[in-house]
């Protein structure tokens, strides 16, 4: 009796990913069918785990944010300044040997700015959301223009070109025989997803989304976890700031505007919920994959850039319209 | 004395310290040319900043609308090259019906799937751009090719002066149309039941369905009408700088929200008037332009706008605390 | 039966195959005040609902005024005189008291335009009509619970109703805003129209009301004068329970020379409380009543760390604590349970094993990670001590009964090593029947784990029955102590209506 209940339980909260996969599945043999010689190449999928993890990060971002109940409107301002402060960085140490041969040390040094930006950022929105209590929304949609507009300060407006190689390797290498970022997602993945489920600050979170009052009288450390969440987000936004500048060989303070939108649609499709209180990363991390697929497979059809916009505006409203419908039969 | 704590009094006050803050700084801020095109400046960011304060008072909160507006414009001006019609009231009526229809669709995903304004708007928007640039074109249509008709419409000023070197500015009479816009807004939401019922929806959902306020009506409403405003204001802003360019209005949402909450709106719905809006675009436009005059240099505008929002936010999360402190202890 | 207002008789409702009613009968005569009484759960929403129009019955006859009415709707209903005021008013606290007043008949009379002075008109006389001060320009939100009430009575009584029914409406009133109440009750009667009171409160319903109907299940199960019922008929019929409540009774035993579990001496807040001295002692229960106002919240969430007190000392077993945020009191042993079990004190979609462990898990982690075995052995323990019947702690606390997601909400703290626990309102909106078993588990922890208990409660009863000691609050300071044994429910209450 305790086991079947058990089971049962399991599998409704693994429907959602269940589902997921299915979506993924489908998509994939919908674009084989559609342009079976150009989708099933290696190279296609290759470059998929170039792209996507800088997305996915950012959506796993927008994810953590989400389970209190937030929103990060910040993250590509984030990632891109951290970019551009580590570039700025090379440029300044670099010697006469140019920003290519930068030292592993001038490297790394450039990566704890990068990361630090994020920590700072991320502790910036956290402290406007706990301390002054504005809402995310509001919060991250101001300090996402002061860090965009900070990067057009620091660059005047166009881009930072040339990163140290060791730098791009993280964009466009290989490590085991894999792209270099989609061995970091997969790594960093796991650690979110461990964090969420089996430390304290996880389970807060998620309590804290589920109903904010009852955490207060329950004692849970509100505040502290809410900015603790920020700070990740801050930090993972940074993390896809470095994989994009080091992919691109560049940094701007305008790339990747796109993402915002998709990393809030991501994470909704991941089974997010944007009221708080529910979210997993393997459920962003399928919905990342799948909408990739998506996209390349368009791609391959010659579908413009603006015409992809218009699909993943278009698959949202359909995600929102099918969850209310399941809803409504539930 | 209790007109001195109306937030319309209050950011009134702000705006005239930094009036003569900025006065201070270089006098040439109060001479009439540039007070006039402080005021031509507010126009277009007004007209759009009525549509938002409508649906904020509601309790959402609308992404899409400068989407809308420039498909509304390009799609009218390229309709008028076509059709090679040289009427102004024709035009104006199709990017406002345009509008609409695009704000329907916001309203009804809002509606049907009570889902979040805020995602449904990301997702409206981001399909309507896709489109229009993917599908229309992306090419500008410049000042050769313009209807002259709206050139010439825009061109309109109510007061015309001639400076002592001989050259000759004037107030715009756009102004007229956006103050003309401003009072039916204020009529509306103070004079009719629909706005009234904007109001009740925005204080208590619920409350407003059981006194029988026919929740669709407003939402259609307010959703439809602030496309109308955004579709009109794109219009009329292709005719005030003579170019129609389908990638314009990227990032205006942030400009336009942030005066709305600047001019005392509450996110959480149920607060907000047209007056407060107004002097909240005012003081916005006012300090983007005046960046020059106090010699800043203009890459900091991000950076302000920014910083404004997050002051604003600020100062509207600490009156609400203690609103809801207040409500608290009686 | 000719001066029946509105008559339902063999009423049957169901939902998705489950009866919510079933052969359920209530007449309400013109102008008479009559009780609907029942548990949570036992139908008395279903039927307000079938009242107003809201449900169409599946099977049974509605007549209103002598005349059978075939399909009611809620505008038919409203037009016939009946007028619900729902617990949570329905009010919008964005807008003014004229405003709120006005709204229904605007859109009523299907107006299109806003007439300012009509609306103020319109307001000033629904105010006039029940005789009470009321500010038109105050935004309801401002006001207290008690003048949101009053706007939505006044609201009710202005579309020439002759039937107003209340839902639960003394849930958030302290006794003296309920004597206003049952004063307003009395008046509109006595204009000929009658008053439905819908409550599970058995005092109040014997004290306001002229006929009770009782009903459980979904079906009638008894109706009649109120003197027909005494508290204990009444329980019966509700519960279907026989329910004997023994007061506690203290027994110091060799705890006596301990140093006491929570004392508090000079314990002051400016504007809220001053010189408050407490004592309790292990497996003691202290009642705390006092009008709203009288600083009795304020005081416990000084004890709890919410709002730390400015002066004064607190002392947890002889040990000074000065809690300043509710970590600190959790810390130093202090635990609460919050008032509204469902909004402050569970997290409905999460699992029993996160609800019980919630203030538990930093203390769980052996370096950064949650030690799962030992969770896992901690929520089945807590499980089993609080009996909750579930078959494991997966389960959601959203689809537990009452009585049980209360010892969900207690078990917590068994695990924070908790020896001073605060209730507030510990049965509030809880069935007559899982009242007392919370009643016996609070009495089971107070006696099994020495637990030093203050009990916060608007109802004296619970307090005289509960408790050893009750002491009272007035105008920020503690005025008295009784003692259990020797004073009564009666006596208690004159003693707080003398507050007024």
């Amino acid at each position: 009796m305790i086991n079947k209940l058990d089971f049962r339980a399991i599998l409704n909260r693994d429907k959602n990913i269940v589902q997921l996969i299915v979506m993924t599945v489908l998509i994939f043999v919908i674009m084989t069918a559609l342009s079976p010689d150009k989708f099933l190449r290696y190279y296609n999928f290759e470059s998929i785990t170039y792209i996507f993890p800088e997305l996915g990060l950012l959506s796993i971002a927008m994810m953590i944010a989400m389970l209190t109940g937030g929103i990060d409107l910040s993250v590509v301002g984030i990632a891109n300044l951290s970019g551009i402060l580590a570039g700025i960085l090379f440029k300044k140490l670099a010697d006469e040997t140019g920003v290519a041969d930068t030292g592993l040390a001038v490297v790394l040094l450039g990566g704890v700015v990068a990361l630090g930006t994020g920590l700072v950022a991320g502790a910036l929105n956290g402290l406007l959301i706990t301390k002054v209590k504005i809402t995310p929304i509001l919060a991250t949609l101001g300090t996402g223009q002061v860090f965009t507009g900070l990067a057009i300060v620091l660059t005047g407006g166009p881009a930072i070109v040339g990163f140290p190689e060791h730098w791009s390797w993280v964009g466009n290498g290989k490590l085991l025989g894999l792209a270099t970022p989609f061995v970091l997602f997969v790594l960093i993945a796991i650690a979110v997803s461990f964090i969420l489920v089996r430390t304290p600050l996880g389970v807060n979170l998620m309590l804290i989304g589920t109903n904010p009052k009852a955490a207060l009288f329950a004692g849970l450390k509100r505040e502290r976890m809410v900015f603790y969440s920020y700070m990740m987000t801050g930090v993972l936004a940074s993390i896809a700031g470095i994989m994009l500048s080091g992919r691109t060989n560049a940094a701007k303070s305008d790339y990747g505007t796109s993402y915002l939108l998709q990393a809030v649609l991501i994470a909704v499709l991941g089974g997010t919920n944007p009221a708080g209180g529910k979210g997993r990363v393997l459920g962003v991390a399928i919905a990342v994959i799948a909408l990739m697929l998506l996209s390349s497979g368009f791609q391959i059809l010659r579908f413009s850039n603006h015409l992809i916009d218009f699909i993943w505006g278009a698959f949202l409203l359909l995600v929102i319209a099918i969850n209310a419908y399941k809803n409504r039969v539930r | 004395m209790a007109w001195l704590r109306r937030s319309e009094v209050v950011i009134a006050g702000i705006l005239l310290l930094a009036m003569i803050g900025i006065g201070l700084v270089n006098p040439a801020f109060w001479q009439l040319d540039n007070l006039f095109s402080l005021l031509r400046s507010n126009v277009i960011i007004g007209i759009m900043a009525l549509g938002v304060l409508m649906i904020m008072i509601s309790g959402g909160i609308d992404v899409s609308f400068p989407a809308f507006a420039v498909a509304a414009m390009y799609l009218t001006v390229k309709g008028m090259l076509w059709t090679g019609y040289d009427g102004v009231a024709l035009p104006f009526l199709t990017a406002a019906t345009m509008g609409a229809l695009f704000g329907c669709l916001n309203a009804f995903f809002v509606y049907k799937f009570r889902m979040i304004p805020l995602i449904v708007t990301l997702g409206t928007g981001s399909m309507v751009r896709g489109f229009l640039l993917g599908v229309v074109g992306t090419s500008m249509i410049n000042i050769n090719k313009m209807p002259d008709v709206l050139i010439d419409f825009a061109k309109t000023e109510v007061i015309s002066m001639t400076k002592a070197d001989g050259t000759t500015y004037g107030l715009t009479a756009m102004v007229l149309v956006y103050f003309g816009l401003a009072i039916l807004v204020h009529l509306i939401l103070r004079y009719t039941m629909i706005g009234r019922g904007i109001y009740a929806l925005g204080g208590d959902q619920e409350a407003a369905s059981r006194a029988g306020f026919d929740l669709r009506k407003v939402i259609f409403f307010i959703y439809c009408f602030a496309g109308a405003l955004a579709g009109f204001a794109g219009l009329l802003h292709s005719g005030m700088i003579w170019l129609a360019n389908p990638r314009d209005f990227v990032g205006l949402e942030l400009d336009v929200i942030a005066a709305v909450v600047l001019g005392g709106a509450s996110i959480f719905g149920g607060r907000g008037t047209v007056l407060g809006t107004m002097l909240g675009v005012f003081m916005l436009v006012m300090v983007k332009n005046s960046l020059i005059i106090m010699k800043i240099d203009t890459t900091w505008q991000r950076v302000v706008v920014g910083v404004i929002i997050v002051i604003a936010t600020a100062v509207t999360a600490w009156r609400d605390q203690k609103r809801k402190a207040r409500g608290d202890r009686t | 039966m000719t001066d029946a207002f509105i008559e339902l008789r063999g009423i049957r409702k169901e939902f998705a195959g489950v009866c919510a009613l079933d052969d359920m009968s209530l007449t309400i005569r013109a102008g008479e005040i009559h009780c609907l009484a029942g548990e949570n759960g036992s139908g008395k929403s279903t039927i307000i609902k079938v009242m107003s129009g809201v449900y169409q019955p599946d099977a049974g006859e509605i007549r209103i005024q002598g005349k059978a009415v075939h399909h009611l709707t809620p505008i038919a209903s409203i037009d016939r005189g009946i007028q619900v005021i729902y617990q949570d008013f329905s009010l919008f606290g964005n807008l003014t008291v004229a405003e709120n007043l006005a709204m229904n008949t605007q859109l009523r009379q299907k107006r299109r335009l806003m007439n300012w002075g009509r609306v103020r008109a319109i307001a000033r006389d629904a105010v006039d009509r029940i005789g009470v001060d009321l500010d038109l320009d105050a935004e309801v939100g401002n006001l207290p619970t008690a003048g949101k009430q009053l706007v939505a009575i006044a609201r009710a009584l202005m579309s020439d109703a002759r039937l107003i029914i209340m839902d639960e409406p003394t849930t958030a009133l302290t006794r003296r805003e309920v004597e206003t109440l049952f004063r307003i009750v009395k008046d509109i009667q006595s204009r000929g129209i009658a008053v439905l009171f819908v409550s599970h409160k058995i005092r109040e319903m014997m004290e306001i009301s002229e006929r009770i109907t009782v009903m459980r299940n979904g079906s009638l199960v008894a109706d009649g004068p109120v003197s027909d019922f005494d508290e204990a008929s009444l329980i019966r019929h509700m519960t279907g329970l026989e329910l004997n409540s023994k007061p506690y009774v203290w027994v110091p035993g060799d705890r006596a020379a301990e140093a006491p579990r929570l004392e508090v001496s000079g314990l002051g807040l400016s504007d809220a409380f001053e010189d408050v001295d407490l004592t309790i002692r292990a497996g003691e229960i202290v009642g705390l009543s006092g009008l709203l106002g009288s600083g009795r919240t304020e005081l416990v969430l000084s004890l709890f760390g919410m709002i730390p007190a400015d002066r004064g000392v607190i002392r947890v077993d002889g040990k000074e604590v000065t809690p300043r945020s509710t970590q600190q009191a959790i810390a130093a042993g202090i635990a609460y349970v919050p008032e509204d079990r469902l909004s402050e004190g569970l997290f409905l979609t999460q699992g029993i094993d996160r609800n019980i462990l919630c203030t538990s898990y930093e203390s769980l982690a052996s370096g950064l990670t949650i030690d799962q075995g030992r969770a896992d052995t901690l929520v089945d323990d807590t499980i089993k001590a609080m009996q909750i019947a579930t078959p494991s702690g997966a389960k959601l606390v959203k689809e537990l009964s009452g009585g049980n997601q209360q010892r969900v909400v207690l078990g917590r703290w068994l695990l924070t090593d908790a020896r001073v626990l605060i209730l507030n309102g510990p049965t509030v909106g809880v069935d007559v029947g899982s009242k007392a078993e919370i009643h016996h588990k609070i009495r089971d922890l107070a006696v099994e784990h020495g637990l030093a208990v203050l009990m916060i409660s608007d109802d004296v009863l619970e307090l005289v029955q509960n408790c050893n000691r009750i002491v009272l609050m007035h105008r920020g300071r503690l005025t008295e102590g009784l003692d259990c044994a020797t004073t009564s429910e009666e006596a208690v209450s004159e003693k707080l209506k003398a507050f007024t």
